[in-house]
């Protein structure tokens, strides 16, 4: 057994010990930091995969940006834990039937026709940059696919802030339309009136 | 133990039991929309694992492009599925899927 096989053991009883602590933990907030601690398990393993550039990318934008939004709306609501955890394991044996079902099935078809050893998988970017090459593959081959990402970010930034926008009576602010149809006439009025003088 | 060579399977296994646990995950909290979510997230690392193994597998960097996407995708899948809570929360007070009834005629 080498290192990498070593490290792939780890890192996934990690992910799939976090994992199960993610769906059964009663507190939100500490499913949603051990879903942080799985995103991390997955990260060190697509970083044996060779797929430096998304592991790096998954910390960053998920653990960094995601969780900490997940985190955010958590601790804003006030849940009522008791209400929501009524029943929790009620479809248990059902799940965890269909559950395992799901990997078994899965695990029969995957364990013998993908059977590819690490000796035979071909190395991509041996002596170039993971991000290197997919910067080139996204700004040739995938440009447009990559501009309709943009596109979809933008929209779930509109969508996001359109959403929880709210309108109160209070708020004092200013109305630009109005401002700049203002004309000189509706600020400014000249008087003509004799002068006062001292003498 | 000794015997034990890594390869495209161990992954491929690795998301298998990942999407089911989240699986698990969505008939177990089905009252809580927030924890939902989280499985969702889990279900969609399961997949980007798959895509990121047969990438590695097979000297095609399609894959890891793929994933790139998906990634993108599914973060602003959660930030308009967070704004969708807090309106929820806001307007009935609950985030319990069983309230949220109102279409019922």
């Amino acid at each position: 057994m080498d290192f990498k096989t070593a490290l792939f053991i780890i890192f996934a009883v990690v992910l799939i010990g976090a994992a199960l602590r993610v769906i059964t933990a009663r507190n939100p907030v500490h499913a949603a930091l051990y879903l942080v601690l799985s995103f991390f398990s997955a990260a060190a393993i697509w970083m044996t995969l060779r797929a430096e550039f998304l592991s790096i990318a998954l910390v960053l934008v998920y653990v960094g940006a995601v969780m900490v939004l997940f985190l955010f709306v958590v601790m804003m609501l006030d849940i009522n834990l008791d209400k929501l955890r009524e029943g929790f394991w009620n479809y248990f044996p059902i799940a965890a039937v269909v559950g395992v079902l799901i990997v078994l099935e899965m695990a029969l078809v995957l364990i013998k026709t993908f059977l590819v050893p690490d000796a035979v998988a071909p190395v991509l970017g041996a002596n170039s940059s993971n991000t290197r090459d997919l910067g080139i593959l996204i700004f040739t081959d995938y440009v447009f696919a990559f501009e309709i990402a943009a596109a979809i970010l933008l929209v779930a930034i509109i969508a996001a802030v359109a959403l929880t926008l709210r309108r109160r009576k209070d708020t004092k602010g200013q109305n630009p339309a109005e401002q700049i149809h203002t004309r000189r006439a509706d600020r400014v009025r000249l008087v003509a009136m004799a002068s006062e003088g001292k003498d | 133990m000794l015997t034990f060579s890594l390869g495209l399977t161990h992954y491929l296994v690795l998301g298998a039991i990942l999407f089911a646990i989240s699986v698990i995950g969505i008939f177990l909290n089905r009252k809580n929309v927030i924890v939902l979510l989280m499985a969702i997230e889990l279900m969609l690392l399961a997949v980007n694992t798959n895509f990121i193994a047969f990438s590695h597998y097979l000297g095609d960097y399609g894959g890891q492009v793929f994933v790139f996407f998906v990634l993108t995708v599914a973060a602003a899948e959660s930030a308009i599925g967070l704004a969708i809570l807090v309106l929820l929360f806001r307007n009935l007070n609950t985030i319990n899927v069983e309230d949220l009834d109102q279409l019922k005629g």
